[in-house]
């Protein structure tokens, strides 16, 4: 094979490539440009044929009708709330688990850790409704509790600090005992910043998971005011067709102010799903 | 001198210690133990009982598992529509993920700017982008995928309407949905090929293709292990994209004559519309054992055709 040829191959290749992955790309934001776009048209326009990503009289009129219509401001800080909460306890409690799981030696410490592993592989679907029934017993429906007291500490955390911790040298830990330092004091001094990266990568991680979190907070909250978004949204469009503009509108705000902020964010998210997909 | 300390008060130090140890895993402990632990016990004992929340619980022996698989068609129709389901999105979605991921990992342009994109589904909540594609599938001209289809001369698709065509506009929106994630683990796992073996190929001769089919492909081997078992695990507990896409559309979960009902939405209309736990009880757990079952097949499938090196 003489250079030309190589070279003419090599373009065509490159040119599949391309070809394939802006196909690809254009998929994957077509929908968001369609609902930003349809967000700012009028009622008018939306119905007219044929649907066109072109807005003749764009209008933000349906952003003020849809935070006048429904308590949009509040589902948005039940979310926010929720997830900041969830995400900040597990950074916490997974450390501090983790931490005891990978460098203390207590009895039964090997047989705790592999039945909290186990949690990870059960389908949440099965505790789904004893939960349910204590959560109802405790007085909890329709309340902040549900959504953030049985996610406090959950067993991938604990998993992803002990793994983490585990490649700390011994030393450092020793040094501090000798040094007087009590055991609070080690993991806050020694442990906590060390582990930084991780804890970056967990609580990122969780709070997209609690934010977008839809079944658990389908079958405890059956009150509007502590609807979360995901909730809200799914509330919303079983009354499709009647409220046509408003679903896109309302998917509109619980889209992308997060997608914004997450897209500065990506090198952590892919951190934290690599991690689970490699090690797992 | 450590060893001496040791020696010297190691009795106290280590009770000391272990008060620490317990302290530090209770909460993550106490948690799992109210939330999972019981739970899973407490769902495996409602399965053998009739229970709704308003009256005791009535021990049934085997009668929820004899009905669900004997007299219940409404279960044979959720197994079947998440085995077409599962069977469809799962190859789908790993070889357009891994097409995409090797393309991603060659020498080219824009290489952040690509990722990006196939990264914005895996923000967005399943809830969200389900009514977006919900309303772009709308039915005649009205949809924005409909008037494509109608400018390319085809004829229009009555996607969320015409039962026989629910369940695959179902999965094309889970492709999409789920196609970034795999790409990323693919390419992670892409990543940790080392280039001295395509040097060495290339040495040898060896064309793209065979590159990838000898070089790539069996090296990436756990990483699509991996990302097979999860892709079916989640598949078979599809829900909300089934849930979204047809809300409304039937008095049930499951859209026009069941056409979208799945093993969990079936699960949720028993337990949480119906309040018939003991029996929603029992669908948990035969989903749990489904999905054991076929994780087992996976591995065992995969690891059988070893090559070894």
């Amino acid at each position: 094979m003489n250079i030309t040829s190589i070279k003419t191959q090599r373009s065509f290749v490159s040119l599949i490539i391309y070809t394939f992955l802006t196909l690809g790309a254009l998929t994957m934001i077509m929908p968001y440009i369609w609902m930003l776009v349809t967000s700012i048209k009028p009622i008018g326009e939306i119905q007219t044929y044929p649907p066109s990503f072109l807005v003749r009289h764009p209008t933000l009129k349906p952003y003020l009708e849809l935070f006048h219509l429904l308590p949009m401001g509040r589902y948005l800080f039940n979310s926010l709330f929720i997830a900041s909460i969830v995400a900040a306890c597990n950074a916490f409690f997974c450390s501090l688990a983790g931490y005891a799981f990978a460098k203390h030696i207590f009895p039964g410490r090997d047989k705790i850790f592999l039945l909290l592993l186990s949690a990870i592989m059960i389908p949440y679907q099965v505790n789904l409704i004893p939960c349910y029934i204590i959560v109802k017993n405790l007085g909890w429906l329709n309340s902040f509790y549900a959504l953030i007291i049985p996610n406090l500490a959950m067993a991938f955390g604990v998993f992803l600090c002990r793994q983490y911790i585990m490649s700390i040298p011994n030393d450092l830990i020793d040094a501090a005992k000798i040094d007087g330092c009590s055991e609070f004091m080690i993991y806050r001094i020694i442990i906590f910043p060390l582990i930084k990266p991780a804890l970056a990568t967990l609580t990122i991680f969780t709070f997209l998971s609690q934010w977008n979190s839809f079944v658990w907070p389908l079958i405890v909250i059956h009150n509007n005011s502590m609807r979360t978004v995901p909730l809200a949204l799914s509330v919303l469009n079983s009354q499709f067709g009647s409220n046509f503009a408003m679903v896109i509108v309302a998917a509109t705000v619980a889209t992308m102010p997060v997608l914004i902020v997450f897209l500065f964010l990506q090198k952590y998210i892919i951190q934290g799903i690599t991690m689970t997909g490699l090690k797992g | 001198m450590p060893e001496n300390m040791k020696s010297k008060d190691g009795v106290v130090k280590t009770l000391i210690e272990q008060k620490h140890s317990y302290l530090f895993i209770a909460p993550a402990v106490i948690l799992f133990c109210i939330f999972v632990f019981i739970p899973v016990l407490a769902s495996f004992f409602l399965s053998f009982t009739k229970y709704n929340i308003l009256t005791h619980s009535r021990w049934v022996g085997l009668d929820n598992y004899y009905q669900i698989f004997f007299h219940d068609p409404r279960f044979w129709k959720a197994l079947r529509n998440t085995v077409v389901y599962t069977l469809g999105v799962v190859p789908l979605s790993i070889s357009i993920a891994l097409s995409l991921a090797v393309a991603i990992d060659q020498k080219i342009k824009f290489k952040n700017f690509y990722k990006s994109m196939f990264f914005m589904p895996i923000i967005t909540s399943v809830i969200a982008y389900s009514i977006i594609w919900r309303w772009l599938f709308a039915g005649e001209k009205y949809g924005l995928i409909n008037h494509l289809l109608i400018k390319i001369g085809s004829r229009p698709v009555d996607w969320l309407i015409n039962p026989n065509s629910i369940l695959p506009t179902i999965m094309i929106v889970a492709i999409w949905g789920g196609l970034g994630y795999n790409m990323f683990i693919l390419l992670a796992g892409l990543q940790t090929i080392p280039q001295v073996f395509y040097d060495a190929a290339e040495v040898d001769g060896a064309s793209s293709w065979q590159k990838f089919w000898y070089v790539t492909l069996p090296l990436l081997r756990p990483t699509l292990l991996f990302v097979l078992i999860m892709s079916v695990i989640n598949s078979f507990q599809v829900f909300e994209q089934a849930y979204i896409m047809t809300a409304g559309t039937s008095e049930g979960v499951g859209g026009v004559l069941d056409s979208a009902l799945t093993l969990v939405s079936y699960l949720y209309e028993k337990g949480f519309q119906r309040f018939e736990m003991g029996y929603a009880s029992a669908l948990a757990y035969i989903l749990f054992g489904i999905i054991f079952l076929v994780t087992l097949i996976n591995i065992r499938l995969v690891n059988t055709r070893r090559v070894e090196y």
